[in-house]
């Protein structure tokens, strides 16, 4: 399948390049345009990216493969991440981890993210999300719920259509 | 009774209040900038002329700032190294990568009022001379930087960023961009190198300070989100009068994020040093206390990094009683809540995070779920801390999953040792390592006796598989 990027999102990205000096600082934004879009980081987006910023394609993949948000490989649809750092685990996070992996079918102990076999869901641990105080805490896709009971695990994802 | 004292918090909570531009210049915003863009230069008694920007400088001087992301070195000190000289550009970051585990500060800052970082990072732009800023947001906060990119538009449609803002002849231009997920951009030069496209690998200093050498090679100031806040609050009512607030050389308020096992976990803004460890945890108008029928195990005083306090631990405080130097023991809960005290019962405040821990915590546990995080977010560069924080990471995993050897105490504390004191390009080896020191000093019999009960258990299992297996070799020999 080629790879091609919408001429909207392009217009898109032509802009971000202009807030930097340097075209190579956009790395990181274009890498997020192009994910939001097509849901993961293909080789041939490492290629675009590259000659769109004047780059070697080693110089984005290593970005890629070093930033934990970029996915090498497609994910689901929604994709669950669950805070596993401190505040969190003493507000019962890794339950609440279980509780998603049990209930889609996923395997708690493993590492990693997870994809359900009909790509609905991602399952994952991440580190700290920066609300402590409302543990536990975790992200739908860009949406953010704090204080995540087993119960409103339960409503959010009966509404993942 | 200790209280909230609100300055920077003072409109975010308030019912009705919004992030949008009408609401923020309902409540005087932008006022503060209009006044110093309309300053004029000084006439000094030598007959030099003091500029807008450097009485702006000296102001923050004055206040006694301290950064608010976690290494609390004074704002105006940082100000003041930069070069001014070279004819390059000078930039400004706001560093708002929130991560340290147990920070929630900035968040609430960015959500409920991203003008009052803006204003407060025009003014500090204006006092540096500073014509393109960028705002570096970890990227798991979309929606902060939607709201900040949302923010700024607003801005530059009222001419309050842009060409010649307000008719003052100054030009500035804000951008926002996103991080990707990794911690170590929290590092002022690891931020840096992130923002030209690369890999986060912190640099080597000396020689590249920002102020100095930093994006682009060009001189730059990166200052904390809540640090920049203040810029405004001590533009308005001036250096000294904002270093009357909170206590000598811990000046202005703090935003403490409070987690863990209290009845009422938030955020509360308090003038630095005017509360204690105690009342942040206990009392009603903050923490509320510890949940009914638990008694408090430690507290990390200042985001994970910080060395943990073991309750009922006593410190000895140097401190001034009618001018006069005195030592004083206190218990760890009486620890005023500021940069200088927590210093000398050998932590940190850090970026002001609390995470409170109930008897109900498994310590080794707590430990284990730390050395985690900073296994998984060392960059690598540097031998020590890669392969060391990964070793520890490994030794608790086994110690909490039934593994555990008796030595493990020891073996631990010994790799901690040899991370940091300067054999890192950057501060992470300290902050992986502090943590495992402390928690392992304070808390010894419980990390030996989870190893010595791992050891017995297997030396029992270990009787019983070789008696099953001597069993075994003689039913096949009797065959």
């Amino acid at each position: 399948m080629s790879f091609s990027v919408p001429a909207k999102l392009e217009t898109e990205i032509d802009e971000l390049i202009t807030h930097y000096p340097v075209k190579r600082s956009a790395s990181l934004m274009v890498l997020h345009a192009l994910q939001e879009h097509f849901g993961w980081i293909s080789q041939a987006a490492v290629e675009w990216t590259a000659k769109k910023l004047g780059l070697q394609p080693i110089n984005v993949y290593e970005l890629v493969t070093f930033y934990p948000m970029f996915r090498q490989q497609p994910v689901g649809k929604y994709q669950i991440k669950v805070c596993r750092t401190l505040s969190c685990a003493l507000g019962g996070s890794y339950a609440l981890h279980k509780h998603f992996c049990d209930k889609l079918g996923l395997d708690a102990h493993k590492h990693g993210v997870q994809t359900t076999k009909d790509g609905r869901f991602s399952v994952e641990f991440v580190e700290c999300l920066a609300s402590c105080g409302t543990a536990p805490v975790i992200m739908i896709n860009e949406d953010f719920y704090e204080g995540v009971s087993r119960a409103k695990a339960e409503e959010i994802v009966s509404q993942c259509k | 009774m200790p209280s909230e004292y609100k300055l920077i918090l003072k409109h975010a909570d308030q019912p009705g209040y919004t992030p949008d531009i009408e609401c923020y210049l309902k409540h005087g915003g932008y006022e503060v900038l209009k006044k110093a863009l309309a300053m004029q230069p000084l006439d000094l008694p030598d007959g030099k002329r003091k500029s807008p920007q450097e009485q702006l400088r000296d102001e923050v001087m004055k206040s006694g700032l301290r950064g608010r992301g976690g290494a609390g070195f004074s704002c105006g000190l940082k100000w003041s190294f930069v070069d001014r000289r070279s004819g390059k550009p000078i930039y400004l970051i706001c560093n708002a990568d929130e991560s340290e585990p147990g920070t929630f500060k900035d968040r609430q800052i960015i959500h409920k009022d991203p003008h009052q970082l803006i204003e407060g990072m025009i003014l500090s732009c204006f006092a540096n001379d500073v014509k393109l800023a960028y705002i570096y947001i970890r990227g798991e906060m979309p929606q902060g930087a939607k709201l900040l990119n949302k923010a700024l538009a607003e801005a530059r449609a009222k001419n309050l960023l842009g060409k010649n803002i307000l008719g003052s002849g100054y030009d500035l231009e804000i951008h926002v961009h996103r991080g990707a997920g990794a911690y170590i951009c929290g590092e002022e030069t690891g931020l840096i190198e992130s923002l030209e496209g690369k890999r986060p690998y912190p640099r080597i200093k000396p020689p590249y300070f920002p102020a100095v050498l930093g994006l682009y090679m060009c001189p730059t100031i990166v200052n904390n989100v809540e640090t920049l806040c203040n810029v405004k609050h001590i533009v308005a009512m001036g250096g000294a009068e904002f270093a009357k607030l909170g206590t000598p050389n811990n000046t202005g308020t703090r935003i403490v994020s409070l987690s863990g096992h209290v009845k009422r976990p938030g955020y509360y803004e308090i003038e630095v040093g005017k509360v204690t460890i105690g009342e942040l945890i206990n009392d009603p108008n903050f923490g509320g206390g510890l949940r009914d029928g638990r008694k408090l195990k430690a507290v990390i005083p200042g985001g994970s990094s910080a060395k943990v306090l073991k309750a009922g631990e006593k410190f000895k405080l140097k401190r001034k009683v009618d001018g006069k130097d005195v030592e004083q023991e206190v218990d760890m809960l009486d620890l005023p809540y500021d940069f200088d005290s927590l210093l000398q019962a050998g932590t940190m405040s850090g970026s002001s995070a609390i995470i409170v821990m109930d008897d109900s915590v498994d310590i080794v546990e707590a430990l284990a779920n730390i050395s985690e995080f900073y296994a998984h977010e060392s960059c690598g560069q540097c031998t020590p801390c890669r392969e060391g924080s990964l070793w520890m990471s490994k030794a608790l995993h086994r110690l909490t999953h039934g593994e555990g050897r008796k030595t493990d105490a020891d073996y631990l504390e010994k790799i901690a040792n040899n991370i940091p004191g300067g054999r890192t390009i950057c501060a992470f080896g300290e902050a992986c390592s502090w943590p495992v020191q402390s928690f392992v000093a304070k808390f010894k019999d419980e990390f030996v006796a989870k190893g010595a009960a791992d050891e017995a258990k297997r030396a029992q299992n270990g009787v019983a598989s070789n008696s099953a297996a001597a069993k075994r070799r003689e039913t096949v020999a009797a065959h």
